[in-house]
């Protein structure tokens, strides 16, 4: 089993208080990787800590054995929509193509090539039609499969997504969904900030719970149990149903979790 | 009383009724509204002066007062309509009404003394000789219309705190409870208005930002209480004043620009040597923590490490430093504090855990 | 007209031309990074390297003085910039204090150089509230010295620029250094700043910066033209502001081009398609008509 992310005690501190705390993690390659925990619980920092955004104050990460930043065009980055201003004047296909300026280098403009790449990503999340419409325009779910696109036209081999089902339409979840399976059937690695308990069984074949410490990882038949979620998070969880009973075609009964 | 007296007071009283007002300006994320309403106010003044025709009106009080409301509303009559930010907002309205009102005096009231640069400088040195005469005594007019706005602050202060706190850290709730923030919010904006126009005629706008932002801001590296908070910023505004009183005296420059360098410094200092939340502080803390987490780090990999096969591989102290990626000089120290603090010992060339570092691990493993 | 024949009417003209376009297309920048009130601050702040270029040098050499002008501007940047990120204190309160204190010591300069015996420290004053009638040759030609290299920089590494302003941490995920582009942004709103302090001076300063922005942005999606739109919305509110002026007495040319700039901004608030307050007011009228 190739590794894709091997992360070793990693831990992120801002001040004195801990966000991550000596977290051993080993992304395998071409799995569909969920990181869940309470709100707070460091996940958004995990995910930074991936692609050298945040420092960390002690630990390493290695991307196909090497360090991230050698590695960073190998790894392709979906943030949370919340993280820019949708009013700035560009465009959807603008967007888009910002994802090909790690191939570009300094000083070349995007061409013919990369037009026809960022056309294609869009495709690929069916937003085609909205090639040339303002960022500002668009519903939520809309923004999302963008920022998505962004990420395809980077062509990477390691896909990292900040919740991307966070408040989008039904259209767009499955559009995502079709998206990250696509991905993965042609050998790509997906890490995924999860925030909906009840879907991760359906879709992902590996979750980590995290809540400051790494709690559990693996594939999620094994560590997606009842035990292991009350650890992550700890008396806050109403389970109606456990959730490794569930056969993996059938939608789980709703399980309220933080 | 002296004229120098007068002037001290004066500034003591003024700075006190600003900083008050400016606690909450700090607190709300509004402290720009500062730079824009002691702009604007002069706006207001020209309007009122170009409508009674005479400079002593009250009229130019009230105009002055309400030209700062108004910037308030359309400020936020900008950026609610989502065309732009709220900070692109301010930075629209003031300059244009200030430059209207810098138009308006240079031609209709070009011989009257509504001299702009006064709008930003002020004179204190000159409000002794601005005098009135209340009950039977002859006082600078800046000394009674300050001390009235002191007193109206203090009083506003005292009426609605608990409004007041509700409604700037839990707007949400404070609406529920049936305080209406948006009459908190314009309130609090009449009495920033009223607070800077009578200041500014002394002291000139940019000393009154200074005022109400900085030594706020300064107290709010000190404390986290809101009463204490209240206290130091009114200290830390009065002791400003009157040190930049002394200081433009003894070296004959401007006594507005002293005092707005003097709660510069104020802030400066407490930027540096707050305990808790200064730089030097921080930097120790920060350094506490490093230190800390590396002891953790490994007392928990010895732990983990110990007994098992590899261990007289794993447990030596160049393995370690590999492993967990530390330079040789930080691991180096790290593991000399270890020994210190009688968590691990040297056998050899391994490093063995005693059983106090055993505990610690195991307590660091918990948390 | 007048304006173009007449020498020193030329200058002041071409001079707040000049002004106008360079302001409003590199504040641009700062008005769609949120960054609209640093220019403000930044032009307080360059009253006291101005007063001390002054000291130091003797003399009203417009270099030295720009010179001045962009060190204290930049410092203060810094300073603003540690303070947000290392203590409790957010940006507006930081840029007011900033913004209060920096001037407020560039006072106490002024006032101590008033008391020396130098007749150039007149002009120093002028600082305040511009004095655009007092623009010569030699001060556009450093204008143009300063601000043609700026504009080139944001021409050449314009995707950099447009995916910074939009997404730095997606720009960081690609390995752009960002911090050195925040660098080179900040240090363009310096550049306007120190050229712009001539003509409509340290208070109205920020305006320059803000409102060609917003007016442009009502008018275009597109970044491309927003920023050439907003450099011609500055350049013809300084012409006509300076034409303005001509016309009769107690004109000051810089009031007069912001409330000309403001003006433009206030009919593109409220006319421009789309976005313009006017149309959506009618939209939403139809549609309750409809209903």
């Amino acid at each position: 089993m190739e590794v894709a992310v091997d992360i070793k005690d990693l831990t992120v501190a801002y001040g004195d208080k801990p966000v991550l705390w000596d977290v051993d993690l080993q992304v395998p390659r071409g799995v569909l990787m969920a990181i869940v925990g309470p709100n707070g619980a460091g996940k958004t920092t995990l995910l930074k800590a991936m692609l050298g955004l945040v420092r960390p104050a002690a630990g390493s990460v290695r991307v196909f054995g090497r360090p991230y930043h050698q590695q960073r065009h190998l790894i392709a980055y979906v943030p949370q929509r919340s993280s820019v201003d949708w009013d700035f004047p560009t465009t959807v296909l603008d967007v888009v193509l910002m994802g090909r300026y790690g191939h570009l280098g300094w000083f070349r403009r995007p061409g013919r090539a990369e037009r026809d790449a960022a056309l294609a990503a869009l495709a690929q999340v069916q937003m085609a039609d909205f090639a040339h419409r303002q960022i500002g325009q668009l519903s939520g779910g809309q923004q999302q499969r963008v920022f998505l696109a962004r990420a395809l036209a980077q062509a990477a081999e390691i896909y990292v997504m900040d919740e991307p089902f966070q408040g989008v339409d039904a259209v767009t979840e499955r559009a995502i969904i079709n998206v990250l399976r696509d991905l993965r059937a042609a050998g790509k690695t997906v890490v995924v900030v999860h925030h909906d308990l009840q879907t991760v069984t359906e879709y992902f074949d590996h979750v980590a719970l995290i809540n400051v410490r790494r709690i559990a990882a693996g594939p999620v038949a094994e560590v997606f149990t009842e035990a292991n979620l009350r650890a992550t998070y700890g008396g806050r969880l109403a389970l109606l149903h456990t959730p490794t009973d569930t056969a993996p075609a059938a939608r789980p009964t709703p399980a309220p979790g933080d | 009383m002296s004229p120098q007296l007068e002037v001290q007071l004066i500034a003591v009283i003024i700075a006190a009724a600003c900083t008050l007002p400016g606690v909450f300006l700090v607190l709300r994320r509004m402290a720009m509204l500062s730079d824009a309403i002691s702009h604007t106010v002069l706006l207001g003044i020209v309007l009122a002066y170009l409508i009674s025709g005479n400079l002593s009106s009250p009229l130019l009080f009230a105009g002055a007062v309400a030209m700062g409301v108004l910037t308030v509303w359309l400020v936020e009559l900008m950026s609610g309509s989502r065309l732009m930010h709220e900070d692109a907002a301010i930075g629209l309205v003031f300059p244009a009404l200030f430059s209207l009102a810098v138009l308006l005096i240079s031609r209709f009231a070009g011989n009257v003394h509504l001299d702009t640069d006064s709008v930003l400088l002020g004179e204190l040195a000159f409000a002794p000789f601005d005098r009135i005469e209340l009950f039977g005594l002859s006082l600078p007019r800046a000394l009674v219309v300050g001390s009235g706005t002191l007193m109206l602050n203090l009083i506003l202060l005292v009426l609605f705190y608990k409004e007041l706190k509700l409604a700037t850290f839990d707007p949400a709730l404070a609406t529920t409870l049936g305080f209406a923030p948006a009459l908190i919010h314009y309130g609090l904006m009449t009495s920033v208005s009223l607070t800077a126009v009578t200041a500014f005629d002394a002291v000139g706008s940019i000393l009154v930002i200074a005022l109400m932002v900085a030594p706020p801001a300064t107290a709010y590296l000190l404390t986290d209480r809101l009463p204490r908070m209240i206290l130091l910023s009114v200290a830390i505004g009065i002791a400003s004043a009157l040190s930049g009183y002394w200081l433009a005296r003894w070296f004959d420059v401007s006594i507005a620009g002293t005092m707005a360098t003097m709660t510069g410094i104020a802030f400066l200092l407490a930027f540096l040597f707050a305990p808790r939340r200064g730089i030097v502080a921080q930097r120790r803390q920060q350094q506490i923590n490093r230190e800390r987490f590396a002891l953790q780090m490994l007392t928990l990999h010895l732990l983990n490490h110990e007994g098992t096969r590899d261990a007289n591989v794993e447990c030596h102290p160049r393995h370690l430093i590999e492993e967990l990626h530390w330079p040789a000089a930080f691991a180096g120290a790290i593991v000399r504090q270890a020994e210190q603090h009688g968590l691990v010992q040297r056998r050899g060339d391994m490093l063995v855990l005693t059983e106090q570092g055993r505990l610690f691990a195991a307590e660091a493993s918990v948390r | 007209m007048e304006l173009f024949t007449d020498y020193t009417f030329r200058n002041v003209t071409l001079g707040a031309m000049l002004i106008g376009a360079i302001s409003g297309f590199l504040g641009s920048f700062a008005v769609l990074r949120r960054q609209a009130l640093l220019g403000d601050a930044m032009s307080h702040a360059a009253l006291p390297g101005i007063a001390l270029a002054f000291l130091i040098t003797g003399q009203r050499d417009p270099f030295s003085l720009l010179i001045g002008a962009a060190v204290a501007a930049l410092v203060a940047a810094l300073w603003l910039l540690a303070v947000v990120r290392t203590t409790r204190i957010k940006d507006d309160a930081a840029l007011a204090l900033t913004l209060a204190v920096f001037f407020g010591f560039g006072l106490v300069l002024l006032s101590y150089l008033q008391r020396q015996p130098h007749a150039a420290q007149a002009g120093l004053k002028s600082f305040l509230f511009g004095q655009a009638a007092a623009l010569i040759e030699r001060d556009l030609w450093a204008m143009l010295a300063i601000g043609l290299p700026a504009l080139a920089l944001v021409l050449i590494f314009w995707p950099q620029v447009k995916l910074i302003s939009f997404d730095p941490d997606f720009a960081r995920s690609l390995g752009v250094p960002v911090r050195r582009f925040e660098v080179l942004l900040t240090g363009i709103i310096v550049v306007a700043i120190v050229i712009g302090l001539q003509t409509v001076g340290v208070v109205l300063m920020s305006a320059m910066l803000i409102a060609p922005a917003v007016a442009a942005r009502q008018w275009t999606n597109r970044l491309e033209y927003m920023v050439v739109l907003a450099a011609g919305f500055g350049a013809l509110a300084s012409l006509i502001g300076a034409w303005i002026s001509t016309l009769g007495e107690g004109l000051a040319t810089g009031p007069l081009i912001v409330l000309v700039m403001s003006l433009f901004t206030m009919i593109s608030l409220l006319l421009a398609p789309e976005r313009g307050l006017i149309w959506r007011h009618i939209r939403r009228q139809r549609v309750i008509a409809f209903d």
